[in-house]
């Protein structure tokens, strides 16, 4: 099933900030809702574990993730695959790219993916949502990251 | 008439039992040591498998252990068959791919088993299932009917070319091309008829029980059939000898044709309960089913029709690609074939018809019989181009279609079928009157100012039921006889027990077998049971489909009843001291010819066992009569439903107003079962046509997978039916029964399309029709006439 989604987010920070934090493995794993490890194997690549429920769906997504078309400060395309076992799996990336704006950064991204198995048959409505709900959750974190408590 | 006996509204026996959750149903049946299976599925459309690790999984709590496609061919397992040869044109046999139960070296839709645990509970299994690590390469999934047979399109199964499983045809096409070419008139229609799934209230479920001291094997499952499933399970996937095998089929909750057949999951049971020594229980859930359940329909169609100046129909072509999913399912090669090109003569005389049908593989789900099987795909290929035609040629849709009704009887049509009894004018005229179509026009203008485009679509369509005779299917491929047995059991006392073939999953076979019973032998209603559902108590039987359960059951019942009757006289004769011949019985009574003396049935019953007024020598004891029946020809219902319905033309939104169905079923047993019948038949069919549709995306995921996406219809959907019957007796059975099961989904998906065209003015509307879709189709068509 094919699933497409897009967004902005203003984060409070300048573009090379924001651009170095999503390239921080910590950060990135603080911020992904439900993400439980996640390794840099190379300064573009790394392995995650992530556990998503998705209405009657629970599942621990084990999958490997590429960083390509880096274009500091700009922006980068993020892409992976994830196996999640009985419940399916979930491949495809996004492309985020960052902006001046209002003295911080427009952050917009856009999302195509690919999932399959029982997710799938979740149906569109609940995947969907279920989606927009996981990209919101990372960017209310990410933006929290851009000021962490002193 | 008895207020119990034939053409009695008998309330059915079995609603008691169902409706205060007191039936038996596959689930509720429990052995010790029960265990449960879970199957481990693909969640990729096409894919090798590089390897699966179960490993992990067999260390998991609870688990027995986990089982695979390998070890299934290890143990020699045989694949499941379709049992239906079809030979293409070139006179080269249909081409059916391996089909084992458990996926060996590559996956060919979603859903496809690669592994089974079996595991104490189902929570354990299911825990152990996301254990089990399959390494999956994943391959171009083709999911279109329409371009499996393309250059370059993923090849599905190893030496299948083109995935095309066969190129058939029937009739003559150098008829069919003069005809056209001479014509006045040509119609011409793209017809996609819609993926349903079945969605039967029960899912499927299978129990498997292995006892090791006898090395019987015997299993409860939810068939329509199960002497067939033991038939082909022994012989051909080779479990067990067939009397090493029982198959229970018990209380079974819908049907619909997607338990006729022999799926993966209960062979797996029945090969894991003999491994591990334990009884495997398996449960299908409703996502399962959306996945696993043979799907109905899935046709894409070219068909023209060509007509004279008069309205008066030449010729009949349609080129077919029906789509098989991603296995043959047991029968699934007869319908798009036989179930469907030889009844494209609808209720008309047409010279000449010419079909080609190619069928493929595509990473779907297997397609097979749904109800109606074949029929309604050829109904609504006829009664789309009828009505088309008609306004086409600016004649009256019912003026069209009365020029060319066929009206006398025998009739032999150009695509095998005899039709052998009907009345097409009687119907057509009884549904005109209770749908008051002469009101219509009023009706419109009435509908227009409220902002509504109405509609008015027909439907007259025929069908062939009971399938039959064996000796005919048999030149036409089929692997098994089509008749039915049944055996009359009189107890002592005088009640009776009919084991029967046919198998009841919603029909109400324990009411209407026991009406006939107690009409034929005039005993109460009540002394009557029916015994059906198991291969150690019913000798043999076809079970039910194709609405054959009374033309080809109950006349098996009526043959052993005959028998039954010249036994008791024989008795009767000994009792009341006459000779044989001058008996007489009626009303459950036998009389000696012109005295009073007589003996009641149960009387003689009790004669028949205790047998102190002959010897052994003179007459067998007992009272017990079998028989197997086979018909002389298929049965041919037929009728006219007309639908009419509102179209808004703000939202598309179709609302159906009234719905009337006029049926010829022959001789009628219950009629208020019968009325259950179309009623449950035309909503499968409302559904197909506004609603139902299971939509895979290109890379083969099911994507109507729940009820949240796929829409089945609800009560609010449907108006009260205006239900009227005519009646001509089938001539190929003894009680004149045609068959009533699966006629409202026939009829009814082209008199929904027949009525929203009418109603917004364009022809290119498809299944199913959804406001989206009507609103969509309107905004294209010239502006609403009643804007």
């Amino acid at each position: 099933m094919a699933m497409t989604m897009t967004g902005e987010v203003q984060l409070p920070a300048s573009r090379e900030v924001v651009f170095a934090k999503l390239n921080d493995p910590e950060v990135l794993k603080a911020c992904i809702p439900g993400c439980e490890t996640l390794v840099m194997s190379s300064p573009t690549e790394f392995q995650a574990v992530a556990v998503t429920k998705i209405g009657p769906v629970k599942a621990r997504f084990k999958g490997n993730v590429h960083l390509t078309d880096l274009d500091p400060p700009n922006g980068y395309k993020i892409s992976g695959e994830g196996d999640g076992g009985v419940a399916g799996f979930a491949k495809g990336g996004a492309s985020v790219t960052l902006t001046e704006k209002d003295g911080g950064t427009l952050l917009t991204y856009n999302v195509e993916a690919q999932i399959g198995g029982k997710l799938a048959q979740l149906g569109q409505r609940l995947v969907n949502g279920a989606a927009k709900k996981t990209a919101d959750d990372f960017f209310k974190n990410f933006a929290a990251a851009m000021n962490p408590p002193a | 008439m008895s207020a119990t006996g034939i053409g009695a509204s008998v309330r059915r026996k079995e609603d008691f039992r169902f409706i205060t959750g007191q039936g038996q149903y596959t689930d509720d049946v429990t052995r010790p040591g029960e265990t449960r299976a879970v199957f481990v599925r693909s969640p990729h459309a096409h894919a090798k498998i590089r390897s699966i690790d179960v490993s992990a999984a067999k260390k998991m709590p609870g688990v027995i252990d986990v089982l695979t496609g390998a070890q299934l061919a290890t143990d020699k397992i045989g694949n499941l068959i379709c049992g239906w040869m079809i030979h293409s044109k070139d006179g080269s046999p249909m081409k059916m791919a391996a089909h084992p139960a458990l996926a060996s070296g590559k996956v060919n839709c979603v859903g496809d088993a690669v592994a089974v645990v079996i595991a104490e509970t189902i929570a354990q299994g299911k825990d152990a299932a996301e254990k089990v690590k399959v390494d999956y390469e994943v391959l171009p999934a083709v999911v279109d009917p329409a371009k499996a047979q393309a250059k370059g399109a993923p090849q599905i199964h190893p030496d299948i070319v083109n995935n095309t499983i066969y190129q058939w045809h029937l009739g003559e096409k150098k008829d069919v091309d003069a005809a056209f070419a001479a014509a006045k008139h040509v119609t011409r229609l793209d017809i996609v008829n819609n993926r349903l799934v079945p969605n039967a209230m029960e899912p499927r479920a299978a129990l498997a029980d292995y006892d090791a001291g006898t090395d019987n094997l015997t299993l409860w499952n939810t068939s329509q059939n199960p002497h067939v499933a033991r038939l082909v399970i022994s012989a051909f996937i080779g479990m067990a000898p067939e009397h090493k095998l029982r198959v229970i089929a018990p209380d079974v909750g819908g049907g619909f044709g997607s338990k006729i057949f022999i799926y993966p999951e209960e062979v797996v049971c029945l090969w894991a309960s003999r491994k591990v020594k334990r009884p495997v229980k398996w449960t299908s859930d409703r996502s399962e089913a959306f996945l696993t359940d043979a799907h109905g329909r899935d046709h894409v169609t070219h068909a023209e029709m060509a007509l004279d100046a008069n309205g008066k129909i030449l010729a009949l072509r349609a080129k077919t690609i029906a789509n098989l999913g991603a296995y043959m399912s047991t029968f699934s090669s007869s319908v798009p074939t036989y179930l469907y090109a030889t009844l494209l003569s609808g209720q008309y005389n047409i010279p000449s018809i010419y079909c080609e049908v190619d069928a493929v593989y595509t990473n779907t789900a297997p397609v097979d019989a749904y109800r109606g099987a074949g029929r309604p795909e050829a109904t609504f290929v006829v009664e789309r181009l009828v009505e088309v035609a008609a306004r086409q040629m600016g004649i009256d849709p019912a003026d069209l279609r009365r020029r060319n009704f066929i009206t006398a009887f025998p009739h032999q049509t150009p695509v095998i079928m005899a039709y052998d009894a009907g009345d097409y004018n009687a119907s057509l005229k009884k549904a005109l009157e209770i749908a008051d179509v002469k009101g219509f026009a009023k009706r419109k203008r009435e509908a227009a100012r409220h902002g509504k485009l109405r509609g008015l679509g027909y439907s007259t369509y025929i069908e062939a039921c009971g399938i039959a005779p064996s000796q005919a299917v048999g030149s036409l491929g089929a692997g098994v006889g089509l008749w039915e047995s049944a055996e009359v059991r009189v107890n002592p006392t005088g009640s009776v027990e009919v084991l029967t073939g046919s198998h009841a999953h919603g029909q109400g076979h324990e009411t209407t077998f026991a009406q006939l019973v107690s009409e034929r032998l005039g005993i109460p209603f009540e002394n009557v049971s029916i015994v059906h559902g198991d291969t150690d108590k019913v000798q043999f039987g076809m079970g039910t489909y194709g609405s054959r359960s009374g033309a080809v059951g109950m006349s098996a019942i009526v043959k052993a009843l005959d028998k039954i009757e010249i036994k008791a006289k024989k008795v009767a004769a000994f009792m009341l001291e006459a000779a044989e011949g001058d008996i007489e019985f009626k009303d459950g009574k036998f009389t000696v010819a012109g005295t009073d003396k007589s003996a009641a049935f149960g009387d003689v019953a009790l004669n028949a066992y205790i047998a102190h007024k002959f010897t052994g020598a003179e007459l067998e004891p007992g009272l017990k009569e079998t028989s197997f029946y086979d018909p002389t020809n298929f049965t041919f219902p037929a009728g006219c439903h007309i639908c009419e319905l509102d179209v808004d033309i703000e939202t598309g939104k179709v609302d159906i107003v009234n719905w009337t169905a006029v049926d010829d079923f022959g001789t009628i047993i219950n009629p208020m079962i019968v009325e259950g019948q179309v009623h449950g038949g035309i909503a499968q069919g409302v559904g197909q046509a506004l609603m139902e549709g299971a939509v895979y995306d290109k890379n083969g995921q099911l994507v109507t997978g729940s009820m949240m996406d796929y829409t089945m219809p609800r009560a609010h959907d449907l108006p009260s039916f205006h239900v009227g019957l005519t009646e001509t007796k089938a001539p190929s059975n003894p009680l004149g029964m045609k068959g009533c099961g699966e006629a409202g989904a026939i009829a009814s998906p082209a008199a929904v399309i027949n009525a929203i065209t009418d109603a917004i003015g364009t022809e290119n509307i498809a299944m199913p029709a959804t406001a989206s879709a009507v609103w969509t189709a309107l905004q294209k068509s010239q502006a609403p006439k009643a804007a």
